[in-house]
């Protein structure tokens, strides 16, 4: 009796039916938002780093405020800074584009630190050796150093995307239709919470898989201590 | 400019929010002095159960760990905060924000210590072993104080981001800062008390920040 | 693997095992106070068999001291630290009896002066002996010495070896495992060779190294008496 009402809750067939095309669209929606975030997170964070490692004093001030500040801040309070308060200057921007923005303004900001510190890991000799053959600054830093430094990078990276992509959930508090979304709203539309039940199978779907990478990629290319 | 301050940075609003805005920090740290703890103590659970190193035991915790870290922690609250009635179980708010911390943190907070645990040389217990202390004593006075210090910048970045994920339970009501800037902003129509919201926790959290970026970088110049 | 070793500890008397590697030297050593566990057979050590299921190993293997080869000092606690740990948990004694102890350790061993000093901030010699102290101290019947000098360098190992040299004169009972046959032919009172976890011969230092029995022996010996 009390399992039959557990599978009625939580496992209920009719309301699945009914509300997985939603979920499905749902987990869509969070895919398209999370590519999205890595790419420009990713870039933005290796350009940051590089630009830090031109060691012009005034811009790497101001990339070191920018990566301490996005670090410090909550993603949920950048979010809904962004999406409520800037409207009141004329600067309204869809949940999706917030959600966006803010989720890869976070990822930039730890990006950034996580390149640098692969960048100052490689020793000094490597740029002076490459300086000495004639090679430009940008030069060096691309053939030489960021292709030592990147291997260091890859298992911190992996984690802090899973960490902030798992933050396309935050969307859903200013209506980002993704999966989360559907499945709160479909849980009290039907009174039942087999669309929740939806939404975590869905969530596990999509991020167990890279989890499971990540514990791959850890032993692969670990910190070496 | 004159309509930026009006909206972001208005005095006279910022003035009736504030005692408000300072309740919600009063209940921010609150909620992270409960959760810190007791991930913390779930964590260091979790990894001390899989340094037992029985098969079976070990590969339960890690689907136990990989499952939450691939939940999103919000949907983790929602799913407790919807599903738990249907259960006929009802928790209180601050409950419903514990339980849904503990499942999330206790497997980040696990790994970092296991990772911890590991790095220690298996030798050090032996030589503690081979002087008559039992198990029990061997990991509370010679691998816990190396493991730990081992995963120090680890734990501390950790607990950076749980005092971040206090926010989520803004969203089921709970009335932490977050929740108290939105309602200040609703209630005044005006952005100031989450701009405010916005710099409180860049104050408070700042010196963490520095704090993880100091002990990261020392930890690669010493490598 | 060991198969079938019998092997008596006389009391006062310095046991050196030496063999190839992978002979079961370490394992034997290892399996007299059950940091390996013998599959079949005892280990009795002062009349008590620590085999038996209801015996204390806690309480045993204070009496059993034991040196490894990578000294595994706690890194976290300065040379006092480590030598009164297991005084004070194990022991239960109070910090000051316990210190007195342990000073007392570290005076045997020559480095009263460096108790408050951490381990990094040793020599490979110097931490060596600090983990002699740490067995010392517990006062230990008998003293298991696992490649006491082979993680260190060349110049460091005459004061690990003056330490076990004193302990011998003493009437310390210790069981060596080590390659140093300066050492043995000067100190032990037999040496045990071991090949593929089996005894193929002991006896007195100056038979096992100059007249083996077995043509195997002579060729060891031979080997490591080139290397040094």
């Amino acid at each position: 009796m009390e399992l039959q009402r557990l599978a009625f809750s939580f496992f209920n067939g009719d309301v699945a039916s009914r509300y997985w095309p939603d979920i499905v669209h749902g987990m869509w929606v969070t895919t398209y938002l999370a590519a999205a975030i890595v790419a420009t997170g990713l870039a933005a964070g290796l350009a940051l780093a590089m630009a830090r490692s031109f060691h012009f004093r005034p811009a790497s001030f101001l990339i070191v405020v920018f990566a301490d500040a996005f670090r410090a801040l909550p993603p949920l309070v950048v979010i809904i800074v962004l999406f409520f308060a800037f409207p009141y200057v004329d600067l309204a921007m869809s949940a999706f584009s917030a959600t966006w923005l803010a989720l890869s303004l976070v990822l930039a900001a730890f990006a950034e630190e996580i390149f640098w510190a692969g960048i100052l890991s490689v020793p000094k000799g490597q740029t002076e050796a490459a300086r000495s053959t004639g090679m430009s600054r940008l030069q060096t830093l691309v053939y030489v150093i960021l292709p030592q430094a990147v291997r260091l990078t890859i298992a911190p990276l992996t984690n802090r995307m899973i960490a902030v992509t798992k933050g396309t959930a935050l969307g859903s508090v200013v209506a980002v239709h993704e999966i989360i979304y559907y499945a709160s709203s479909g849980a009290s539309e039907a009174g039942n919470p087999t669309p929740l039940t939806l939404g975590a199978a869905a969530y596990v779907v999509l991020f167990l898989p890279v989890v499971m990478f990540s514990r791959w990629i850890e032993t692969r290319f670990a910190w070496k201590r | 400019m004159e309509q930026i301050l009006q909206v972001f940075f208005n005095a006279a609003i910022l003035e009736r929010a504030w005692p408000f805005l300072m309740r919600g920090v009063t209940m921010t740290l609150l909620l992270s002095l409960v959760v810190v703890p007791i991930g913390l103590a779930s964590g260091l659970a979790v990894a001390m159960l899989y340094h037992l190193h029985r098969k079976w035991l070990s590969r339960f915790l890690i689907a136990y760990v990989d499952f939450f870290r691939a939940f999103p922690p919000l949907v983790l609250l929602l799913f407790i905060y919807g599903g738990l009635p249907f259960l006929g179980i009802d928790l209180p708010l601050f409950g419903t924000v514990a339980l849904a911390f503990l499942l999330n943190t206790s497997s980040y907070y696990g790994e970092i210590f296991r990772a911890g645990l590991e790095s220690v040389p298996a030798g050090q217990a032996e030589a503690a072993r081979s002087t008559g202390l039992s198990r029990g004593q061997t990991m509370l006075w010679v691998i816990l104080p190396q493991a730990t210090r081992n995963v120090l910048p680890d734990l501390i970045s950790n607990t950076l981001e749980v005092i971040k994920l206090t926010t989520l339970a803004s969203v089921i009501g709970f009335t932490e800062l977050l929740n108290n800037a939105r309602n200040a902003q609703a209630l005044t129509y005006n952005a100031t008390p989450i701009v405010a919201a916005a710099l409180i926790y860049l104050v408070l959290l700042w010196p963490l920040v520095r704090l993880v970026s100091r002990l990261e970088h020392k930890s690669i110049a010493v490598r | 693997m060991l198969k079938g070793i019998d092997l008596a500890v006389a009391q006062g008397e310095l046991v050196f095992i030496i063999g190839p590697s992978g002979s079961g030297k370490s394992t034997l050593l290892r399996c007299c106070n059950r940091l390996e566990e013998p599959t079949s057979g005892s280990v009795v050590v002062d009349g008590t068999d620590i085999t038996r299921p209801d015996v204390d190993l806690n309480r045993v293997r204070q009496k059993i001291g034991m040196v490894f080869q990578s000294f595994n000092l706690y890194p976290h606690m300065n040379a006092l630290g480590n030598v009164t740990l297991a005084l004070r948990k194990v022991q239960g004694l109070g910090r000051a009896e316990a210190e007195a102890q342990g000073m007392a350790a570290l005076t045997r061993v020559g480095l009263a002066e460096k108790a408050r000093a951490y381990p990094n901030e040793l020599s490979g010699g110097q931490q060596q002996r600090v983990a002699i102290a740490r067995a010392l101290a517990l006062e230990p019947k008998i003293l298991l010495f696992d490649e006491p000098t082979s993680a260190l360098d060349p110049e460091l190992v005459g004061s690990v070896l003056k330490v076990m040299r004193e302990l011998r004169e003493s009437g310390m009972t210790m069981v060596v495992v080590s390659h140093e046959m300066q050492f043995a032919r000067a100190a032990a009172d037999r040496v045990v060779f071991m090949d593929g976890g089996v005894i193929l011969e002991q006896g007195r230092p100056e038979k096992i190294f100059s007249r083996p029995d077995h043509a195997r022996v002579g060729e060891f010996v031979a080997r490591i008496a080139s290397h040094q």
